[in-house]
């Protein structure tokens, strides 16, 4: 296939020369009575050459597939020939890694007769879609090279092909959207059909390891999530309670008191902790500020203290969200038109009675927004908790004791050994949807807010 | 002056000599200062605890770009190799000497070092002191250099993690033996070894050049650099080129409708998704409903894409945005069509504004982890990975893969592994800087 890729690139590129030739020849370098440089020419027959191909690959990539397993299937004899649904995902899974080399042997009959029938078949069909995409290629050159003429408008051909993929660039965003929101969607429905909403959504027992025996203890497979909302909330809380006032403070200094010079050296300060990667909070969370948390907890006689408790991940998490805060905030004070702030002082008030009363009322709107921002960071925020969070679904309000969240759950529970359709592996698409809903409602609506406000002030 | 009086016989409000006006007005510059000194508070909290983060990691890390080596006179006897000299000979020699057994020889010399041990336990705690990477490294020496068989060289090999962490100070020697892991007469050994000058410390070459092992001491980051490079060379590819598109579009372009108003919604909401999410579709698309492999960079680049395309459109837009409109009139005044006022003039124009963003979104997919965790980059990988299809892992799984280990020499590795990580994110960010200041233009 990577052969075919490079002769079609070697035949969109022999396109181009060959209709920019005949199209420099028009009128000998006279282009007045030429509707399109022979630029354009070249690079509308180039693409003539080369769009038909690609998307007959692109096809054959997506849906090559549906057409050889069938007759894979067919050749398996009867009484090798796996029933229908999961059993043939899994016979043609092996038949795949084996044809392409990827295992070196199978033990379930009959795969490896299928391995070769599929590698023979698959060979040949490549064979002939490469072929057939070569004739394409070769077709849209001849076509395109007859239509170079002086009165043929190339560029307007060009240009609508560029605007098209434009156009198909800015959908992207739309599909990602559509992606997240059908697979969870998805997923989530069938993990629906096994346990009720309503049990996943107000029960408050979460243990989702399945029994493997029907004696196992602590394995009932019970799908509660409220342990699992409270636990994100409460380190969302924290973390809050952290960053609001240190954001906020950090942001009024910056932005009213700072001289220049002041400024210039704190200011990176903040950019250098907006940079710094989760992980590393997480490692941080986890190698320093928990075993801190935890010795001060039992210094101060607080018994059932954690080693991965919800204030230090809480506490680090704050932190991570400071620069976050702090720049929302810095946003939306200096956008307060500068007359009111000066009315404030020209009244006598002092410079803080000034941010308090009028700048601080004034900018709420958009600091509630990127409050709302942060909060939603601060839900979905992940390597922090899995790292220095626990695993236990405690319903607790004991900061030193241990809470686990939304995101702990979903990386806990697709990690490790999998199988797609068990309940524990769809309800952490179950649990992502709800995460998605959750940002998703306080994203637009603080998206809406800082926008509007910022519109009153324009 | 006639002061009217008040009741109480104090004057009026407006009087800023009388004592309550002073009184109150000494109130309000003191709250005023409070009030400062509470933003100043508010920075340097945040400043101590990015001094405290920086120095914690770099006085656990340090040392991890550190190796101890063990001095030893290894004998490559042909007998203990199980090789005759008559395989050099032959065509295939060089798998000969691949395939043979290095595991004894280190061992062997180590024992040939200590004549006094002679009880064969106690031999074998001797060989407790070698890395089991010593095999390979002895092998490759022999393999580099046939001619050493059946001759004696002195070499310099690693040594295990527990005599590494002792040598590097992280054991403390002084606890009782249960409590520092590691028996009285392992600690003689190597006392002894060290005070012949048997044992050093040199530059962990190896760190950079290999990749993920079980043992600290050999663990390495190359391997994951390489996954990262390969990750985010999938995720520029794709979404620079999506990314800039799509903001020249909606920038230049767009009609204003209701679709293109949904698309900036869409846009501006995908910016703000938490990274797992992505994670999820990318478990969910890429691997399940395509088939791809799981652990490739590919799909990693690709799902890093997805979550880094906001991040550049929306940087694109401000950058396209600020290039005056009397670039785009001049242009379309001599005749150029709207395609090329665009790509001839407004889009290099705002080049510096758009790499800028390109570079800091690239920053952010380098420390990204959540995501890559759902499609299985957390996979364990002895091998550098050298295509896009291979299993990887990148740099913060590898980092997150390693504070997992409960071996204590990895919490230096980790350290050290941040430590190369935020290496590359302050190049990339300080080139950023540098772009900004170099090429931006104010009109």
């Amino acid at each position: 296939m990577t052969a075919v890729f490079l002769m079609l690139l070697g035949l969109a590129a022999l396109s181009f020369v060959l209709a920019r030739g005949r199209a420099s020849r028009f009128a000998d370098g006279d282009y007045r009575a030429v509707h399109s440089r022979p630029g354009y020419h070249g690079w509308h027959s180039a693409l003539w050459a080369l769009v038909p191909p690609l998307a007959l690959l692109l096809g054959w990539a997506l849906f090559g597939q549906s057409y050889i397993e069938p007759a894979v299937l067919a050749s398996v004899p009867a009484p090798d020939r796996p029933e229908a649904g999961m059993a043939t995902q899994m016979f043609l899974n092996e038949v795949r890694s084996l044809a392409d080399g990827s295992t070196e042997a199978s033990f379930t009959p009959g795969v490896t007769e299928a391995a070769r029938v599929y590698a023979t078949l698959g060979a040949r069909a490549n064979m002939v879609v490469g072929g057939l995409a070569l004739a394409l290629g070769g077709l849209g050159l001849a076509y395109a090279f007859v239509q170079v003429k002086p009165q043929f408008r190339a560029r307007t051909r060009v240009e609508q092909f560029v605007m098209g993929l434009l156009i198909a660039a800015s959908i992207v965003a739309i599909l990602t959207t559509l992606g997240i929101l059908l697979s969870l969607l998805f997923e989530s429905f069938r993990f629906f059909e096994k346990v009720s909403p309503l049990e996943f959504l107000f029960g408050t027992n979460w243990s989702p390891q399945t029994a493997i025996r029907a004696d196992q203890v602590g394995s009932s497979g019970a799908f509660g999530a409220v342990p699992l909302f409270w636990g994100t909330l409460f380190i969302t809380l924290i973390a809050m309670l952290v960053a609001v006032p240190l954001g906020l403070m950090a942001a009024i200094y910056l932005n009213q008191y700072a001289s220049p010079l002041v400024r210039k050296w704190l200011k990176p300060i903040l950019e250098v902790l907006a940079g710094v990667p989760t992980v590393v909070y997480g490692f941080f969370a986890a190698l320093t500020v928990a075993p801190a948390v935890r010795e001060f907890a039992q210094a101060i006689g607080i018994e059932g203290a954690s080693s991965e408790s919800a204030l230090a991940a809480g506490l680090v998490m704050g932190v991570m969200i400071i620069p976050f805060m702090s720049s929302l905030s810095d946003d939306a004070i200096t956008a307060v038109p500068q007359a009111m702030k000066d009315g404030s002082l020209a009244l006598g008030a002092t410079p803080s009675e000034t941010i308090k009363k009028v700048l601080i009322p004034a900018a709420l709107p958009g600091i509630v927004g990127g409050f709302l921002l942060a909060v939603s960071r601060a839900v979905g925020e992940t390597m922090i908790v899995v790292m220095a969070a626990g695993l236990a679904a405690n319903l607790t309000v004991n900061p030193f004791e241990s809470v686990t969240t939304v995101t702990t759950q979903i990386v806990a529970l697709l990690t490790g050994d999998q199988e797609f359709d068990s309940a524990k592996t769809l309800s952490a698409f179950a649990l992502g949807l709800v995460l998605f809903l959750v940002t998703l409602s306080l994203n637009v609506y603080a998206l809406r807010v800082v926008k509007k406000y910022r519109e009153a002030y324009e | 002056m006639n002061k009217p009086a008040l009741a109480d016989g104090a004057l009026t409000p407006t009087d800023w000599t009388s004592p309550a006006m002073v009184a109150r007005i000494r109130q309000r510059y003191a709250r005023e200062a409070r009030f400062k000194a509470m933003g100043l508070v508010a920075l340097v909290i945040s400043a101590l605890f990015l001094a405290f983060l920086l120095y914690s990691i770099a006085g656990n890390g340090l040392t991890g770009f550190q190796s101890t080596e063990i001095r030893l006179n290894v004998a490559f006897k042909p007998e203990a190799l199980g090789i005759t000299a008559a395989d050099l000979a032959g065509p295939d020699a060089e798998d000969r000497l691949r395939q043979a057994d290095y595991g004894l020889i280190g061992g062997d010399a180590l024992i040939a070092r200590f004549p006094e041990v002679t009880d064969p336990g106690d031999q074998m705690d001797l060989e407790e002191l070698l890395s089991p990477g010593t095999a390979a490294y002895l092998r490759e020496t022999l393999v580099d250099n046939p001619a050493l068989l059946g001759k004696s060289i002195t070499l310099w090999v690693p040594a295990a993690t527990d005599v590494d962490m002792l040598n590097k100070g992280q054991i403390d020697a002084d606890l009782p033996a249960l409590e520092r892991g590691i028996s009285d007469r392992m600690l003689g050994y190597y006392r002894q070894l060290k005070a012949d000058g048997d044992i050093r410390t040199s530059f962990n070459t190896r760190f950079f050049t290999a990749a993920d092992s079980r043992d600290p001491e050999l663990a390495a980051i190359w391997g994951a650099t390489m996954g990262s490079l390969l990750t985010l060379f999938v995720t520029l590819l794709i979404s620079f080129p999506v990314g800039v598109l799509a903001a020249v579009y909606l920038e230049e372009y767009a009609p204003k409708n209701r679709l293109t108003d949904f698309i900036e919604v869409n846009i501006n909401n995908l910016a703000a998704v938490p990274s797992i999410i992505f994670g999820l579709l990318g478990l969910a698309v890429f691997l399940g409903t395509f088939g791809m492999q799981r652990s490739a960079p590919v799909v990693g680049g690709l799902t890093l894409a997805l979550m880094t395309l906001p991040t550049i459109v929306i940087a694109s837009r401000v950058a396209i945005k600020a290039v005056p409109p009397s670039i785009r009139d001049a242009a379309r005044g001599i005749g150029a069509s709207p395609l090329q006022v665009v790509f001839h003039h407004v889009v290099p124009l705002a080049l510096p504004g758009i790499m800028t963003g390109t570079i800091i979104g690239m920053a952010r997919a380098l420390g990204e982890t959540a995501p890559l965790l759902m499609i299985g980059m957390r996979a364990f990988v002895v091998d550098v990975p050298a295509s896009l299809t291979d299993p990887a892992t990148v740099l913060p799984v590898q980092v997150f893969l390693w504070s997992d280990s409960v071996e204590r020499g990895f919490v230096e590795k980790t350290s050290a592994a941040i430590i190369v990580l935020m290496v590359f994110l302050l190049m990339m960010n300080a080139l950023a800087i540098y772009l900004r200041q170099k090429f931006e233009r104010r009109w």
